[in-house]
């Protein structure tokens, strides 16, 4: 698919912490050094550079990517930014994708950035910018309130429970104490102290919620004739779609994220998957929440609607079940760096399905694995098939 | 990259200095309905990805990308925002229809600059929050800086800035899309007050509000569409350092880089024949010139001359700016290169009214994404 | 993959407490005056007015709040306006204990997605609840804007202070 096949050869990435002491330059720099660093390429070897991040208010640069471009190697090389809310980690490697595939480049780095504590006195203020400036912001909006809306519609059409959802939560955070970069990797975490935690926005706990953090990370996608040269095990970007939904998300359905499966159907059609239930092997769908990893299973088509509750109670998505999910611990478990977030996940499926992953690997030698993000108001679905 | 990719629509919404009367939404809203129309498609069913150019700190709302796509008929479509200039987002536009996976692509970029009421603060939100912003200055002073060095290096004549201003207003007294016509004088540009020296305050783009909307499309479909379809013959964009403290103050690097990739795309040797005319960055009078230089559109050091001599002029051996630039028109933010794009895609169709240009072939559009930036991009067309 | 993970360093509050970390500050100083155009424009007059106003899509048949000059699924433009009641049904809510920028409140504030009376199915605004126990709040639940005296409105979501259980 596309005029040139395009693969993904190497990927690097900071740790996700609370607090970085680099600045948004330098962790560009870390990640995209480790990046270089995994597939022995060079600076010199690279033709165009991606360089991704979300919103401006947590780094406090305005035309954040200019600010950035030294640090991501963009130095005398054509850069340019993507942005699409918290979709961004995902559509970065898809931009990544039709930089080679257009023929136009044939070595790609693509970094995602995210410095959210440099927002004080903390960074949740800076969503509230979010909102429509007439209509929503003079009403003082949280963004915890449109997960709460969204939450409690989900569970409301499905009479879930909040210890349904707090599995998702629970599996995460134990899945992310074997990732080395992970923030709040747990290996006992239970239900109980999910549950347990404060209220901030019924039904959104403490525990519910991916924390806020620093990091970035970097992958180096290249052609067919270049993959080869550089590596035994490329991996093949298959499909890439996206889809946006209307900016009056008061008048959606909240409990079904169309624009998921919008963006699922085109990066399957391009990857020619009919079943995507038996033809993916492994899935990051997007968990800024925990119930936003139930919501996105069911938009990617990989679970019936209101079914993934019930699968992930059968243990399906642990690691060593049928269709592992966010073997990663995702956002919940690793850290919510926006941009960086996302294309932690791809990164993930990349070193899944080279058998990379360490002692977060899934048994059975997965072929083909869905990494999916979310962001704006509820609204932006981008998706991306890999395939070994 | 010959034949495969073409501007098929555009649609605008007129550049004035405010537009009290429509929204953000509402001026996009006007000039999509015009490619559209132009372009003889149905946003809901013929376009396969959208592309929108813009910066959260211009709008006022993080993650600006939520509010693009209804009023651009993206309901449901792919859609990304690109934060750059509009010629990035005609880069990426380009990009997806060479994959062979799009056929129709739309790019849009507005400016209200009108509603920024501290727009200086925010330009010195781009710049280094610990070396170069704790100084506290007007972020012009970059400009007024790079120009003083620029005049250094190339002996280029404080009078050759002046002309480009006036050559720039008087065009856009032609162009019903400016909103900055005017008939002025050299000695009224270099008479204006002081803004970051040698920098006066005419020889600066004011601000204006507009919106453009361009439709992409594949060669089989471009040629279905219409029978004027504009070729992108070339593509380019890069950037320099970001660093104040290390840049090559004098030259655009990034302009020389950028057009370097164009001509390399549209197998162009000598830019200076092969190319009749062109729309290049004017944020700063200064800055036609040296960007006429880096792009190795005559030698280093002779635009200033050139441009006292008439050979930049309507009626000049190379007009540049024939709509009147960013000078003219009003700068437009991130709109700004998309408006260049659109006067050459005008010219090239023969639609360019009193300021039409005679046997026009090929043009460029060139694009900076101003202070304190070091980041360009550059589009060759032909009919 | 540990290898190819950077040992990014973690700063914690005490850095900052014992001064072991040297910081730059900025207070952005971005103010903006949005034009508010044709339809919200009207909308918010009609605000000031005390009144609710949606647009109708004349292809369609929807009828929009908050209301736009174009119909986002036919792409067509609408130069109708429809008057709203200000009264409508709870679609979704939340009782959020945490304000915009992270401050404990013990009294939750209650904000809602509100189908709004005379909209299509599904039309609906954001706004506060208010004059409600917050255990008795249920999807569903039929509610009315509590307006502010009109010498008080001044044309803003504003004006409407919440929205109250019907009787």
């Amino acid at each position: 698919m596309g005029r040139n096949r395009v693969a993904i050869v190497g990927a690097g990435m900071t740790k996700f912490v609370r607090r970085a002491q680099e600045t948004a330059k330098e962790l560009a720099w870390e990640a995209a050094s480790k990046a270089l660093e995994s597939c022995e390429l060079t600076l010199d070897d690279i033709d165009a550079v991606v360089v991704d991040t979300a919103p401006e208010a947590f780094d406090g640069v305005h035309m954040n990517s200019e600010y950035l471009s030294d640090g991501a190697g963009g130095w005398g090389k054509p850069v340019i930014r993507g942005y699409v809310g918290g979709g961004t980690g995902v559509f970065a490697a898809i931009q990544g994708w039709y930089h080679v595939a257009s023929g136009l480049f044939d070595t790609v780095l693509v970094v995602c950035e995210e410095k959210m504590s440099s927002c004080q006195p903390h960074p949740q203020g800076a969503f509230l910018t979010i909102f429509d400036h007439t209509t929503e912001r003079p009403l003082k909006p949280n963004l915890l309130w449109i997960f709460a809306l969204e939450m409690n519609a989900y569970m409301s059409r499905y009479g879930l429970s909040k210890k349904d959802i707090a599995l998702v939560a629970v599996k995460n955070k134990r899945n992310a104490a074997d990732h080395p970069a992970a923030l709040l990797g747990d290996p006992n975490i239970t239900v109980e102290d999910i549950l347990n935690t404060e209220v901030l926005a019924w039904p959104v706990q403490r525990g519910d919620v991916s924390p806020i953090s620093d990091g970035a990370v970097a992958l180096v996608m290249c052609a067919e004739h270049v993959a080869r040269r550089v590596t035994d095990k490329p991996v093949w970007v298959e499909g890439v779609g996206w889809s946006l939904d209307t900016a009056y998300w008061t008048n959606r359905d909240l409990s079904y994220p169309v624009y998921v499966e919008e963006a699922a159907r085109m990066a399957y059609k391009m990857a020619g998957i009919t079943e995507p239930r038996k033809q993916i092997h492994i899935a990051e769908p997007y968990d800024p929440f925990d119930y936003k990893e139930l919501h996105h299973l069911e938009g990617l088509l990989l679970f019936d609607k209101g079914k993934a509750p019930e699968a992930t109670a059968l243990g399906i998505t642990q690691r060593d079940g049928d269709l592992p999910v966010c073997p990663s611990g995702g956002l919940l478990g690793v850290g919510n760096p926006i941009a960086a977030a996302g294309l932690m996940k791809v990164a993930e499926i990349f070193w899944q399905l080279r058998g990379e992953a360490g002692a977060r690997q899934v048994p059975g030698q997965p072929k083909r694995g869905v990494a999916q993000a979310w962001g704006d108001l509820m609204q932006v679905g981008t998706v991306i098939v890999l395939g070994i | 990259m010959i034949r495969e990719v073409a501007i098929v629509g555009v649609g605008w919404s007129p550049f004035r200095s405010i537009t009290p009367d429509l929204s953000y939404k509402e001026i996009m809203y006007e000039a999509a309905v015009r490619a559209y129309e132009d372009a003889g498609i149905d946003p809901r069913r013929d376009v396969d990805s959208f592309v929108t150019v813009a910066e959260d700190f211009n709008e006022g709302t993080s993650i600006f990308d939520e509010y693009v796509p209804d009023q651009l008929g993206a309901l449901h479509r792919p859609v990304q925002t690109i934060t750059g200039d509009g010629i990035h987002g005609i880069a990426a536009a380009v990009m997806q229809i060479l994959t062979g996976q799009f056929d129709v692509v739309v790019v849009e970029a507005h400016s209200k600059a009108s509603n920024i009421l501290t727009l200086p603060y925010i330009l010195a939100y781009a710049m280094d929050p610990v070396f170069n912003r704790p100084l506290g200055a007007h972020p012009y002073f970059i400009a007024g800086m790079e120009m003083r060095r620029y005049l250094a290096e190339t002996g280029t004549p404080l009078e050759a800035c002046a002309q480009v201003v006036v050559k720039n207003r008087a065009n856009g007294l032609l162009n019903p899309l400016a909103g900055y016509g005017a008939d002025l004088t050299i000695d009224d540009v270099l008479a204006s007050e002081p803004i970051a020296e040698p920098l006066t305050r005419l020889a600066c783009a004011d601000h204006a509000d507009g919106a453009v909307v361009m439709v992409l499309a594949s060669g089989e479909t471009a040629r279905a569409l219409t029978d004027k379809p504009i070729w992108v013959r070339g593509i380019g964009w890069a950037n320099d350092t970001f660093w104040l403290e290390s840049r090559p103050w004098g030259q655009a690097r990034y302009a020389y880089l950028a057009g370097q990739m164009a001509y390399r795309t549209a197998g162009i040797k000598s830019p200076r024949t092969e190319i009749d005319f062109a729309e290049i960055d004017d944020t700063f009078a200064y800055k036609e010139l040296q960007h006429l230089e880096a792009l190795g559109l005559c030698k280093p050091g002779e635009a200033g001359l050139w441009t006292l001599e008439g050979g930049t002029e309507l009626e000049g051996e190379f007009p540049v700016n024939p709509s009147g630039g960013a000078l003219g028109e009003g700068h437009l933010l991130d709109c700004t290169g998309l408006a260049r794009v659109l006067e050459v895609v005008l010219q090239l169709r023969g639609e360019a009214g009193e300021r039409q240009l005679e046997g026009v072939e090929t043009g460029l559009a060139f694009a900076w994404r101003g202070v304190p930036t070091t980041s360009g991009a550059a589009v060759i067309l032909s009919n | 993959m540990k290898e190819h993970v950077y040992e990014t360093v973690y700063l914690r509050e005490k850095d900052f407490q014992e001064g072991r970390v040297l910081f730059e500050t900025w207070v952005p100083n971005a103010r903006y005056a949005w034009d508010a155009g044709v339809a919200i424009g009207r909308f918010l007059q009609e605000l000031k007015a005390g009144r609710l106003v949606g647009t109708r899509c004349a292809n369609c048949g929807r009828v929009m709040v908050p209301p736009r000059m174009f119909c986002e699924h036919c792409f067509a433009p609408i130069d109708e306006f429809v008057p709203l009641e200000d009264t409508g049904t709870v679609i979704t809510f939340s009782l959020c204990y945490v304000t915009w920028d992270m401050v404990r409140i013990e009294e939750p504030q209650i904000p809602a997605v509100i189908g709004i009376d005379g909209a299509s199915p599904g039309m609906g605004i954001m706004h506060l609840l208010g004059e409600v126990d917050p255990k008795a709040v249920k999807i569903g639940m039929r509610v009315a804007a509590v307006w502010k005296p009109p010498e008080e409105r001044t044309g803003a979501i504003t004006d409407i202070l919440y929205f109250k259980p019907l009787e």
